[in-house]
């Protein structure tokens, strides 16, 4: 097993950049996913990576070796793909001993490696069939299987769940996460869900327009996202972001969303105050970060807003509150249980330490 | 009570569609079968029997008619070339035609559309235009009247429609399983040989015998490019249709059977899909 290094890589497709100097660092054993919209040129680094398509600038390296222009064969990795490309032709014992055959490992231990992988993967009993008799579930595993049995350096996954349905979808990312700890095999890991980056990620690397945005641990993309876009992409629900402007009163600072003001406290206005001359910005705040004033948790920083309920979204466990206050709309989460109605009059706490605020030109945090 | 005549207006239309599917289904065969079996029938009457207008159908039968037809005649060696020319015709047409039609269906390049469209144009190119000239380039270098000659002409008519036809076989199979392949250890062409071919199989055997029958059944050309060395429509364009009525049928007969045989042999390989549906 190796670390994988992406440097300055670059891809073009006649006039469009794919992938735009891409830098990215991806230790031994580790779970990165890129997460992106579709076209933000994440499945074109991960097809680089694996030798499918080579880049115009750059270069790709498995640990001190180069491997930018070596063809995939030549990698020693294993990719599972968004259609999962189990062979039609083969049932599932031949799909998954084929890349031995390959590398002319003998039969004995083909056959041992086969059971070892279809066991780890539960298709025990589906070794005779052929792909067209299984389910997209089960041709899921058998790409799995198939991928791991050669005990590659890289493993490589391009959207693997995106063709399964919500409930096996849920199981299958904690059982590939689980596979991939057992194996600790590094792992590069492709999707546009931002749920599956959340749960199955070491780190996260947030992409678009080819460009990388934050690399982080969830968490840490999470908590403090670094621009606009990381924070509108990570959460559901979205982060409820607002142009906004800093206005300075009375040795104070106030955030001016519109009619709606928020008075800073003082450590968070000297950051404002340090990052340039009051003017234009983007606020932001997490739904889960608003409260019902009945129902604030300990060590909140509170400032109470009045409202009143435009929509009720009852998710269950969770019901969003659209509330409109004397600025924007902004949307709340409260537990399932809280009491709410349209058009109720409700006044809301927001946690002013989860507060992001972001420049307005380059849409970077500044906290 | 309401329900059950419902159910029984519903049953009846069904049971009506049925009838007319089948019967339908029973014209079609008819149309095809009933005079093929006039052919293979009369092809082994005895010629006393044929001629007698009290027999509806003929009640003896013979060997004889097939037999001077190919050997006394000497169509045997006109069957022969026919075989040969649409063996030749397959390969060459193959050799270049699947080429084509893989990078058709897998690259972009360009004047990619420009190329597809003069392939469509040479279609519906005329061939009797091209007649006169093809003779005198042949007899020029040298190739007429030979059977690779008339095979190159047959080519020159099935290329467009193989490359179309792989081209839409090979777009029908998903690049992943190739890359999929080189992925875990092929080479590009490994991979082309050993995922894609047998995925195409199906399809490219239905392609080839679309060129066999085309060359098979190709009288224009065939008869214009050559002298000795006929083909069998040919042949029997010239010889047997100055015979009398059985070694027509006999004619008829061997014109048919080895494009039955072929279809016999090929048909397995169209419906033995694996689960992939070839466009």
């Amino acid at each position: 097993m190796v670390g994988v290094r992406l440097e300055n890589l670059v891809k073009r497709f006649g006039k469009v950049t794919a992938v735009d100097h891409i830098n990215l660092e991806i230790r031994d054993g580790e779970f990165v996913v890129l997460l992106g919209p579709s076209g933000c040129g994440k499945t074109t680094t991960l097809r680089l990576i694996a030798g499918l398509e080579l880049p115009d600038e750059g270069r790709v390296l498995f640990g001190d070796r180069d491997v930018t222009y070596l063809p995939p064969r030549e990698r020693n990795i294993s990719m599972v793909f968004q259609s999962y490309a189990v062979w039609p032709h083969m049932t599932v014992y031949e799909n998954i001993a084929f890349p031995m055959r390959i590398r002319k490992v003998p039969e004995d231990e083909i056959k041992r490696k086969v059971r070892w992988a279809a066991q780890l993967l539960q298709i025990e009993d589906l070794l005779d069939r052929y792909p067209h008799q299984l389910s997209g579930g089960q041709r899921q595993r058998v790409a799995v299987a198939r991928a791991i049995v050669v005990e590659p350096d890289v493993l490589l996954m391009d959207e693997p769940l995106s063709n399964l349905d919500a409930l096996l979808r849920v199981v299958m990312r904690s059982e590939l996460k689980k596979l991939q700890r057992r194996l600790n095999v590094t792992t590069i890991y492709v999707t546009h869900d931002q749920v599956e980056a959340m749960v199955m990620a070491d780190r996260v690397a947030v992409m678009r327009s080819g460009r990388i945005q934050q690399v982080g641990t969830p968490q840490e993309v999470y908590d403090k996202p670094a621009n606009v876009f990381v924070a509108g992409f990570i959460g559901s629900p979205r982060m409820n972001l607002f142009p906004a402007s800093v206005v300075e009163r009375d040795g104070a600072i106030l955030l001016d969303a519109g009619g709606l003001e928020v008075k800073l406290p003082a450590d968070m206005a000297e950051a404002l105050r340090r990052a340039g001359p009051p003017g234009e910005v983007i606020a932001g705040i997490r739904p889960e970060d608003i409260h019902p004033t009945d129902r604030v948790p300990p060590g909140v920083e509170p400032y109470e807003v009045e409202g009143k309920v435009d929509f009720v979204e009852p998710l269950g466990s969770d019901t969003i509150v659209h509330v409109e206050t004397s600025g924007p709309v902004i949307l709340m989460k409260v537990p399932g249980s809280f009491p709410v109605r349209m058009g109720d009059e409700i006044r809301v706490v927001l946690n002013l330490r989860k507060l992001h605020v972001f420049e307005k030109s380059s849409e970077k945090a500044i906290f | 009570m309401g329900e059950h005549v419902e159910s029984y207006k519903a049953y009846k239309g069904e049971a009506l569609k049925r009838i007319m599917v089948y019967a339908l289904a029973v014209i079609i065969v008819a149309w095809i079968a009933v005079p093929l079996g006039l052919i293979f029938i009369s092809a082994f009457a005895q010629p006393a029997d044929y001629y007698n207008i009290h027999k509806l159908f003929p009640t003896h039968f013979t060997l004889d008619n097939v037999y001077t037809f190919l050997v006394v005649l000497g169509a045997w060696k006109s069957t022969l070339n026919s075989i040969i020319v649409a063996a030749l015709t397959i390969l060459i047409s193959f050799a270049i035609g699947l080429p084509a039609g893989y990078s058709l269906s897998r690259y972009v390049f360009k004047g990619k559309d420009a190329f597809k469209l003069s392939i469509i144009g040479l279609r519906m190119f005329p061939v009797i235009v091209l007649a006169i000239p093809l003779v005198v380039i042949y007899l020029r270098i040298g190739l007429a009247d030979t059977l690779i000659g008339v095979a190159l002409a047959h080519t020159a008519m099935s290329l467009p429609f193989v490359v179309l036809i792989t081209s839409s076989l090979f777009a029908g199979i998903p690049v992943d399983y190739e890359e999929a392949g080189m992925v875990f250890g092929l080479t590009g062409w490994e991979a082309f040989l050993r995922i894609t071919m047998p995925l195409a199989l199906p399809g490219l055997s239905a392609a080839a015998i679309f060129v066999f029958i085309m060359s098979w059944n190709e009288v224009f050309i065939a008869s214009i490019l050559t002298l000795v060395n006929r083909t069998l429509p040919a042949d029997i364009l010239v010889s047997a249709l100055n015979a009398p009525d059985p070694y027509k049928f006999a004619a008829g007969f061997i014109m048919v059977l080895p494009a039955m045989i072929f279809v016999f042999f090929a048909r397995k390989y169209l419906v033995q899909v694996w689960g992939i549906s070839i466009k």
